[in-house]
């Protein structure tokens, strides 16, 4: 803190312009390193030692019993909870634990919450909008006006997401499942490197699952997604691989039949 | 233009003519007519509703605070008093040897606490323009401080609602020290005039009322094209979704600040104009409880629409004056179920209940 | 009228040797087996004694143990003590509108008031006046009363002859008594310190190390105060350096107190604070509502206790013990009402019932004001909490703060074993942690909330009890300690009464603190600046509630 103010290069955060990091670096082909990774909460380890590595255009499933840690692992890749140790990088260049939350989000990592969190009092148009990747300080949205490219660029992700004719309509009143994609639609605006998708299918029909799925498969080679998923059948339906968290570190990692059939897995889902 | 500038908007249309109509009418019945025409407005009513439109002003400037960003200032008086204190500071500078005492270099108080020289914040404010300056300045320095510390380090809700509310406090405890050399308890006052103009004239209290109109439209069109504009959407998005927006990549911190900020200098614009036109301004105005009121005034109209904010200022003054000159009494008692019934069965104030009744969901 | 006098003189005179050698066998008669002149004997001796013989006989008096001997020579001193003109009685007497209110010497017993004309006083000269006190502070030595010895002390201490020295040394053999037991050894150190004797003088200047006395203070300040040439007056110099550390031992000490005082001020403020926010712990802690009407809580809590006053005028420690269950009663039903007429409506929107609850806390001042005027209403304080407890000559404390700072850790006890032991605190604390589970399993999730609140207005009306002790009770009362009250809790960390107790005591003495410095109004600015900046770094206080349950 005291050098913050003696070092003549520093400035404020509020003289400071938009964060500009350098252009990630996966070309070892990983795109997330999470490297011994504790997070405690009172004494309750919710991760403990982990270590995780997401390759680039991975479509990656994690699975867990409840307090595995899924939701606790994601935090910390979002910047939203500070690890007590161990080392997350983002390529081989960025260190995500020296970053908050918006400049993670402006790097290319973004996330689907658990409970679907759109803006129900804007339109779905304007929920696109304001996801859209563009720049995001406070003047430059004060005279942002959309171009063109931009959108088009809506409309695409509308048209993908199925909900090209409720774009005036406000998200508060759509239906849960609705909510759901438009929430993957607020991902696909930010034409992110890494997403994290927690529980996407969590309250859908049969066939709004399906969509999902093939969905999260077209998305496969362009970006890494990591999804979390309670619903194995959905997780089978897309897993190439699986990673299994018990008790906040990895319990085991493979293909959907080889994790089905580990004794380890059985015991941890199915107890003594 | 004009009318696809309001399209879909009719009640801003609407506030928007109704005040350009009063800024405009007022003074004019008040010349045209001689004073016992029913249409004659007094000196008195021109004061009275240059008064209420830079209540409204303030209002406004909550409005955006809280309607908007979702942030229940209750120390938005603050700012308003600020503002208040720098137009008053000038005015005791017009004074010069027009005093009780007659001290060609200090205000009375100075001179009955016996001091000697000026104190160094007072210099300046002899001329009007860094008066102005500081009428916008010191408000927003003291919002980008304070909002600066409190957004970065996620204050919310409630914590943030009583923190401001100890802001105020603390602001109103050290301006009744004399001390600061801000006339203590009596604060400023016994003010002569204002660009040259003197203040007990007719003609400036039209031009105060006439200012304050302006003012008021102006900033009331300035935060509509701020509302409508992506920025806008940001704000209502963190309103609702703080956290979610940050990670969409937003600074969140920093949109609150900046809205912030341009709230306190529109309050203190208000503050500015109202203090010639009661000519006095005092420590009490600090009080929470008078953020308080603001707040009911925005409630009572409709948050997060700006001319709801217009209307409940309006209005709640207007009973506030004729209530205190009938049953003073009365005034505490109405004000207090205001508040309970406005917040338990009309959520979204009058103006929410005017878009349902026509068919359109409040923001 | 003189022939009168003339005559009794010449009586006197002519019985004067008898008495002479009555005297002298008498002053023997002092000495174990010897006869001694009764108690009677003495007085009349007193009476007629001419003034040159009036000393001996002051003293032959004082030497007789009897229940009056010390009024009659208090009365003697003060010049009290008259000769009844017109049947020669000695009389104690007092002004009294214009003429004299008698007491018969010898019995103590009420007579009839009478003019000064009819009464003859007994006159002193300076020297037996002097040996009067001396023989009082004698007398007092040995009552049973201990703050009477230590006066006599003191008063003998001042400026001790040998002799008077000698009969404090018995003095300080046989006394039990630590006050008293100091105030001898001081009276010994500044004589020794006098002594030409230099073991001596070291040897009392070890003894004024263990003093505080302003005495012992001044005196070594003098002694190593640098005269005008800059030297000391005092030339010997391992006497002047152990006087010189006996100085900074003393003064310590006395910082030690005014640092003691401090922080008992610092409690009692803060034991004031914790009442006001313990109640609003529980209301905002427990179940998130901000109960802005809390001020005006414990507004009607000091107004109960007004109102009892008034009702028991003559018993008004009975009234004020009363007060306390009944502000319980009467704020913790209004809590109720309010409870149940608005915040219900209003769960899950902490801002909305601060703004309700605003309402409320107007509506009830002004009905207050309505009631019993705009004015503050002084409630007086029972005998036994007014005044101070003095524990030495530099520290002493307030009943009412000391009272007021007990009665804060009772209340807050009690609080913490209702929420701890009892069912209903069981309940709070299930349905603060999870409301729909908590109605899943059967808890009537709204009476606890009723209760609660109940509860925690209650105990607002108990703080109101206790700030009527210390505080104008008027309609602004409330106002007052609203914005302190939430620094508390706040600063504490919401939902943790801990937290609130060691908030209040923290603020409580940092106030007092920053005042002898910054003067009252900039020191509590200075607060809430702190505190202010404090939320910054520690949004949930200082015992924040920690887990995923508080992320949320």
């Amino acid at each position: 803190m005291n050098n913050a103010f003696i070092d003549r290069y520093h400035t404020f955060d509020f003289v400071r312009g938009p964060v500009v990091s350098a252009p990630v670096d996966v070309k070892h082909g990983v795109a997330l390193y999470l490297e011994e990774v504790s997070v405690s909460f009172d004494g309750f380890k919710a991760l403990n030692n982990l270590s995780l590595y997401i390759n680039d255009g991975e479509l990656r499933c994690l699975i867990g019993p409840n307090g595995a840690g899924k939701t606790t692992l994601m935090d910390v890749i979002t910047g939203k909870t500070r690890p007590d140790s161990g080392s997350v990088y983002y390529g081989q260049n960025i260190d995500l634990l020296a970053m908050d939350e918006p400049a993670i989000a402006q790097a290319g990592i973004c996330r689907k919450f658990q409970k679907p969190s759109v803006f129900d009092k804007l339109s779905v148009f304007e929920n696109l909008e304001l996801a859209m990747n563009a720049e995001k300080g406070a003047w430059t949205t004060l005279f942002a006006e959309l171009s063109g490219p931009q959108r088009d660029r809506i409309d695409e992700v509308l048209d993908l997401i199925d909900l090209s004719l409720h774009r005036r309509q406000q998200a508060g009143f759509l239906s849960h499942g609705q909510k759901q994609w438009l929430e993957i639609g607020i991902l696909l605006m930010q034409e992110p490197k890494v997403m994290l998708v927690d529980e996407p299918v969590a309250g859908m029909t049969h066939q709004e699952v399906e969509r999902t799925a093939e969905l999260l498969l077209s998305l496969r080679g362009r970006h890494s997604v990591v999804v979390v998923e309670h619903d194995m059948e959905f997780v089978r339906s897309i897993a190439h691989k699986v990673t299994v968290l018990h008790e906040g570190s990895v319990l085991t990692e493979g293909t959907m039949d080889e994790i089905q059939n580990d004794p380890r897995v059985i015991q941890v889902y199915l107890g003594d | 233009m004009r009318l696809k500038f309001f399209a879909n908007d009719s009640e801003s249309a609407a506030i928007v003519a109704v005040l350009a109509a009063v800024t405009l009418i007022i003074p004019l019945c008040n010349l045209i007519f001689p004073p016992g025409s029913p249409l004659y407005f007094s000196a008195y009513s021109v004061s009275l509703i240059g008064k209420y439109l830079t209540f409204a002003l303030l209002a406004l400037s909550l409005d955006l605070v809280w309607g908007y960003c979702g942030i229940l200032a209750l120390g938005q008086g603050a700012f308003f008093t600020l503002g208040g204190y720098a137009m008053g500071m000038y005015l005791m500078r017009q004074i010069g040897t027009r005093g009780v005492y007659g001290d060609p270099l200090l205000p009375d108080f100075m001179v009955f606490l016996d001091w000697q020289v000026l104190p160094w914040y007072w210099l300046g404010f002899d001329y009007f323009p860094f008066a102005l300056l500081m009428m916008l300045a010191v408000p927003a320095l003291l919002a980008f401080v304070f909002g600066w510390l409190a957004f970065r380090s996620r204050v919310t809700g409630v914590y943030l609602s009583i923190i401001t509310q100890a802001l105020t406090y603390a602001l109103m405890l050290a301006f009744f020290r004399n001390e600061m050399g801000f006339g203590g308890n009596n604060g400023l006052t016994d003010f002569k005039e204002l660009l040259g103009f003197n203040l007990q004239a007719d003609s400036t209290r039209i031009m105060l009322l006439m200012s304050s109109g302006t003012a008021l439209i102006a900033a009331f069109l300035a935060c509509r094209r701020l509302m409508q504009s992506k920025l806008g959407r940001v704000v209502t998005a963190l309103r609702d979704q703080e956290s979610r927006v940050r990670f969409l990549g937003y600074r969140v911190e920093m949109f609150k600040l900046w809205v912030f900020v341009f709230a306190a200098m529109l309050a203190g614009i208000a503050g500015a104009l109202y203090v010639p036109q009661v000519g006095i301004i005092n420590p009490g105005e600090f009080s929470p409880l008078n953020s308080l009121e603001i707040v009911v005034w925005v409630a009572v109209g409709g948050r997060g629409t700006l001319y709801g904010a217009i209307i409940g200022a309006i209005l709640v003054n207007y009973g506030k004056t004729v209530l205190t000159g009938l049953l003073p009494e009365i005034w505490l008692f109405t004000l207090g179920a205001v508040f309970i019934v406005v917040t338990v069965m009309l959520p979204d104030g009058l103006m929410g209940l005017w878009l349902r009744k026509t068919g359109r969901a409040g923001l | 009228m003189k022939l009168h006098r003339l005559l009794a003189n010449i009586v006197k005179l002519l019985i004067f040797p008898a008495l002479a050698l009555s005297a002298a066998a008498q002053a023997q008669a002092v000495e174990p087996g010897v006869t001694v002149p009764s108690f009677s004997e003495a007085l009349t001796a007193l009476k007629d004694s001419p003034l040159s013989q009036r000393g001996r006989a002051i003293e032959r008096f004082a030497q007789i143990r009897h229940p009056q001997t010390l009024t009659v020579l208090q009365a003697l001193l003060k010049g009290n003590l008259f000769v009844l003109k017109n049947d020669g009685r000695l009389v104690i007497g007092e002004t009294e509108n214009g003429g004299y209110r008698l007491w018969q010497a010898d019995t103590g017993d009420s007579l009839a008031a009478v003019e000064s004309s009819r009464l003859d006083r007994i006159n002193l000269t300076n020297r037996m006046r002097s040996q009067l006190r001396m023989s009082i502070a004698l007398l007092q030595l040995k009552a049973t009363d201990p703050e009477i010895r230590l006066n006599a002390v003191r008063d003998l201490g001042k400026n001790p002859d040998d002799e008077t020295l000698s009969l404090l040394k018995d003095q300080s053999l046989r006394e039990n008594d630590a006050a008293i037991q100091q105030a001898l050894q001081l009276t010994f150190a500044l004589q020794d310190l006098d002594s030409s004797d230099r073991a001596l003088r070291l040897a009392a200047l070890e003894a004024l190390n263990r003093q505080t006395s302003p005495e012992a203070l001044n005196r070594l300040r003098a002694l190593t105060r640098k005269d005008a040439n800059g030297g000391y007056p005092e030339q010997d110099a391992q006497v002047l350096k152990l006087a010189k550390s006996a100085l900074v031992k003393i003064e310590a000490r006395l910082q030690f107190y005014a640092a003691a005082e401090t922080v008992f001020f610092g409690l009692s403020l803060g034991a004031v604070l914790v009442l006001a926010a313990i109640g609003l712990s529980i209301t905002f802690g427990v179940m998130g509502v901000i109960n802005m009407a809390h001020g005006e809580l414990m507004m009607l809590g000091a107004y109960t206790t007004y109102v009892m006053q008034q009702i028991l005028p003559n018993y008004l420690g009975l009234a004020l013990l009363l007060s306390i269950p009944l502000a319980f009663i009467i704020s913790g039903l209004t809590g109720i009402v309010i409870e149940r007429g608005i915040i219900r409506f209003l769960y899950g929107r902490p801002l909305e019932t601060l703004l309700a609850t605003f309402g409320v806390s107007l509506f009830l001042q002004q009905t207050v004001r309505s009631i019993f005027s705009p004015l503050n209403r002084s409630v007086t304080a029972p005998d036994w909490m007014s005044g101070s407890w003095q524990v030495n000559e530099y520290l002493s404390l307030t009943w009412n703060r000391l009272y007021i700072f007990i009665f804060c850790l009772l209340v807050f006890t009690l609080l913490l074993q209702i929420l701890r032991r009892t069912r209903l605190g069981l309940e709070v604390r299930a349905v603060a942690q999870n409301r729909n589970m908590a109605k899943a399993m059967g808890i009537p999730v709204a009476r606890v909330d009723a209760m609660t609140f109940g509860l925690g207005s209650g105990v607002a009306g108990v703080a109101g009890v206790a700030l009527s002790q210390i505080t104008n009770v008027g309609p602004n009362l409330g106002q007052a300690y609203i914005v302190d009250s939430f620094m508390v809790v706040v600063f504490g960390g919401v939902g943790n009464l801990w937290g609130t107790l060691v908030a209040g005591f923290i603020l409580g003495i940092a106030n007092k603190v920053l005042e002898p410095f910054a003067g009252a109004v900039l020191a509590k600015i200075l607060v809430l600046v702190f505190i202010i900046l404090f939320i910054q770094k520690r949004p949930r206080g200082l015992f924040p509630q920690k887990g995923r349950a508080a992320e949320a």
